[in-house]
């Protein structure tokens, strides 16, 4: 068994998906003893299964670095009753995520390096998927005090970001990347504009209708606009969390073209859903920033396409039922998205957007590489990371069956293709699909 | 008992105007029709909603609307409670739906429900076994406004088709403004709204209404002009400057009237602030101001339609009409 015992494993008769390759075909991965991948490729173990060793048959299913998603809310510490470390930690597994950054956002929020610590530990006691903290920017995410940047970093913090807290003094955003220059620290920042998203919805013609205060558009390019240049000031490093907007590609598309160095992503819901899915008044689909029109979505596929888009993250974010059954305008934003990243992102694979490689530089090596984690490629010496999944089984999204405390999807029956088998974290299996893959499948 | 005629379309609950039919609408104010000589003869009280039970439940202060609906039910025979919840028990920690499944459990016909947040109305609705009624959500809609409205505006001019009404003022906040753009443009007026650019609604022409500045090309011609309150407790920041400036480019006087038909009618949906949206002399012109005429519509309108959705006049599908009536 390829759980922890130690033993190598092969896994033979694989669809191997590696994003740094971009390539795409069958072949073999070996797992060493000590859980790092020893080799892959295709012509290993093409003369024959090997001899004396645990063989795991992929029977031509996709194989693949684990997802490593950069934005995961949590409720731990603070509010536990929406989801712990633990909860997270199996809802993960189950979504073939093998790394995740959890976001400061808690209460207490990470501006303090014992809570670093914290999440270190909890992650080794959870023993699922590998959690990393990010360092929150200013104290108390108020956007005002910078945070112990260097004391974070030292304890751990991947990068810094006031989650989703905008900062929305532009001076204490140029001290803030200045300060961050200096611990050659990464900053991660949800561009909105504060003063012209106070709304709760897309600004246009369905705000108009349900009479809900909008949220313009233009207030997600008016704050990129400004890091954009505030990054060109100071030279540093810079990301920016869940591009939802047409302009908002053209910013970055414009930037990377005269040379910055910066980064961004995305999430499901801004690429597979638009604004109708708040009609008539639909808490569970109400997130930070809003759902945008159906012009802005396809502008997200193809900003995803032509890789203005680096990474594509959950953004999953639980809340329980009395923060989404309240009137629309006092409701919580947020949705889970572990369990549904894998197969709303294999959306652009099946309409034809994108490749398998593509979409996992999206979600594994690109986020890996931008966050100095371990994990998210095929490598001989790196941790044995990894996703078995079939791109093609169908099912229907069903928040009773997620391993998440709350169900807050936005994707509630919606027809999907794609799951996770096997997940695997260090070359010991934390998650087994028991119904598309019993254990005497392998 | 004499037969009383369906109301084709008429949804199980009235949240909004924007989904009804031409029909369901025509027959509703054909049904208000009625019930205004109801209430004007001397026995003004009917009996086809007797032993019925019907809950005002009113989350925001409203002295008119509420009294409107609670004159309509008694005088169809109902009974009738009033409960103003104030946000305070919300604030205690009950909730919207834990107040809705509470009345529920006392088994009301009809709850009529006003609340300060676009959407709640929908929401209740969505949890309790009762009929609802929108007695005004939020920034969203006020359909019986809008009916009673239609009923003024039919009653003076014989139709509603054709005519040109401008909606002038805090079309932004205004539940008022929206129900009334739904409910003309389904019966086929020709709808303007007038504001400054601050209290225009984004993209508030794909509503299918002309959007105009200045009160004079709103108003050419209109045959209806329909005045909005400023809603300045619905206001965050800063939307207009001085309440004089906002008369002088927006508020309503026989000076810019001139330019709408002579027999334009002056609508105003109460309570008025003379002296920043409309001048007093054109509010209480009683050739072309028909305010108070609105008023008495109002119950009229609100008989038609307890009498439509909790008399048993409905013959809407549920199976036709899919998620809609949800």
């Amino acid at each position: 068994m390829a759980n922890g015992t130690g033993a190598p494993v092969a896994y033979i008769n694989a669809r191997l998906i590696d994003p740094v390759a971009n390539t795409d075909g069958l072949g073999a991965l070996l797992v060493g003893a000590d859980g790092k991948i020893a080799d892959w490729g295709p012509n290993l173990f093409s003369s024959g299964a090997p001899w004396g060793i645990e063989t795991v048959d992929c029977q031509r299913h996709c194989l693949a670095p684990g997802i490593v998603d950069l934005r995961v809310h949590t409720g731990e510490p603070g509010e536990e009753h929406k989801e712990t470390l633990d909860t997270a930690g199996q809802a993960a597994a189950a979504g073939g995520v093998t790394s995740m950054c959890i976001l400061p956002d808690t209460d207490p929020p990470f501006d303090d390096a014992s809570l670093i610590e914290f999440v270190h530990r909890r992650s080794r006691q959870v023993r699922l998927s590998k959690m990393y903290a990010y360092g929150a920017l200013t104290m108390d995410l108020q956007g005002e005090q910078l945070a112990e940047l260097g004391l974070l970093q030292e304890a751990g913090a991947v990068a810094f970001t006031d989650a989703d807290h905008p900062v929305g003094n532009a001076q204490t955003m140029r001290r803030l990347l200045y300060y961050a220059k200096t611990f050659g620290a990464l900053i991660v920042h949800l561009p909105q504009e504060p003063t012209l998203s106070s709304g709760h919805m897309n600004s246009g013609e369905l705000a108009t209708r349900l009479g809900l205060s909008g949220n313009h558009k233009l207030a997600e390019a008016i704050m990129l606009e400004r890091d954009l240049r505030l990054v060109e000031m100071t030279g540093a490093r810079y990301h920016a969390s869940k591009i939802s907007t047409a302009e908002g590609v053209d910013a970055m598309r414009a930037a990377k073209a005269r040379g910055l160095q910066v980064t961004c992503d995305t999430a499901p819901h801004y690429f597979a859903l638009n604004e109708l899915a708040v009609g008539d008044y639909r808490t569970f689909a109400k997130v930070v920033p809003p759902l945008r029109s159906e012009a802005d979505r396809r502008a997200i596929v193809e900003g995803l396409k032509d890789g203005t888009i680096d990474c594509i993250v959950s953004d999953h974010r639980p809340q329980d039922v009395e923060s989404k059954r309240v009137p629309f305008a006092l409701a919580q934003p947020g949705v889970v998205g572990l369990e549904t990243l894998l197969p709303i992102a294999l959306e652009l694979y099946h309409n034809r957007h994108m490749s398998l490689p593509a979409i996992w530089q999206r979600l594994a090596s690109t986020p890996a590489r931008l966050f100095n984690l371990p994990g998210g490629r095929f490598e001989k010496g790196a941790p044995a990371d990894l996703v078995l999944f079939d791109p093609d089984v169908a099912w229907v999204v069903d928040p009773e069956q997620f391993n998440s405390k709350t169900g807050n999807t936005a994707f509630d029956e919606r027809p999907t293709q794609g799951r996770a088998l096997l997940t695997v974290v260090d070359g010991r299996v934390i998650y087994r699909d028991a119904t598309r893959w019993p254990a005497t499948a392998s | 008992m004499t037969t009383r005629p369906l109301i084709p379309g008429m949804p199980r609950h009235l949240l909004g105007i924007e989904g009804l039919t031409a029909a369901t609408i025509a027959a509703l104010l054909d049904l208000s029709e009625t019930y205004i000589d109801t209430s004007r003869s001397l026995v003004k009280k009917r009996d086809v909603l007797a032993g019925r039970t019907i809950i005002n439940l009113f989350f925001e202060n409203s002295t008119r609307t509420r009294t409107s609906f609670e004159v309509a039910a008694k005088r169809l025979g109902a009974d009738v409670v009033n409960m103003e919840v104030q946000s305070s028990s919300t604030r205690k920690g009950e909730t919207l739906l834990d107040t809705a499944m509470t009345l529920n459990a006392m088994l009301p016909d009809a709850l009529v429900v006003r609340h300060q947040d676009s959407g709640a109305v929908n929401l209740l609705s969505q949890k309790v076994n009762c009929t609802v009624v929108n007695g005004g959500d939020g920034q969203h809609e006020h359909p019986t406004q809008a009916l009673l409205d239609a009923l003024t505006i039919r009653r003076r001019k014989g139709r509603l088709a054709g005519l040109t009404v401008a909606i002038c003022g805090d079309v932004l906040h205004s539940r008022v403004a929206r129900s009334n753009i739904h409910l003309l443009n389904i019966m086929g007026a020709r709808v303007r709204v007038v504001a400054p650019a601050t209290l225009m609604p984004t993209e508030v022409d794909r509503l299918g209404v002309e959007p105009h500045f200045t009160m004079k090309s709103g108003l050419k011609d209109a045959d209806i002009v329909m005045m909005l309150r400023l809603q300045t407790e619905r206001m965050s920041g800063s939307f207009v400057s001085t309440t004089s400036e906002y008369f002088h480019f927006f508020g309503l006087d026989a000076e810019k009237l001139r330019v709408a038909k002579p027999d334009a009618l002056i609508m105003h949906p109460g309570p008025m602030n003379r002296g920043v949206e409309i001048d007093s002399a054109v509010a209480d012109d009683l050739q072309r101001s028909v305010i108070h005429e609105q008023v008495e519509m109002g119950v009229a309108v609100r008989m038609a339609c307890l009498d439509a959705l909790v008399g048993g006049l409905s013959n809407y599908d549920e199976r036709l009409a899919g998620d809609r009536g949800r």
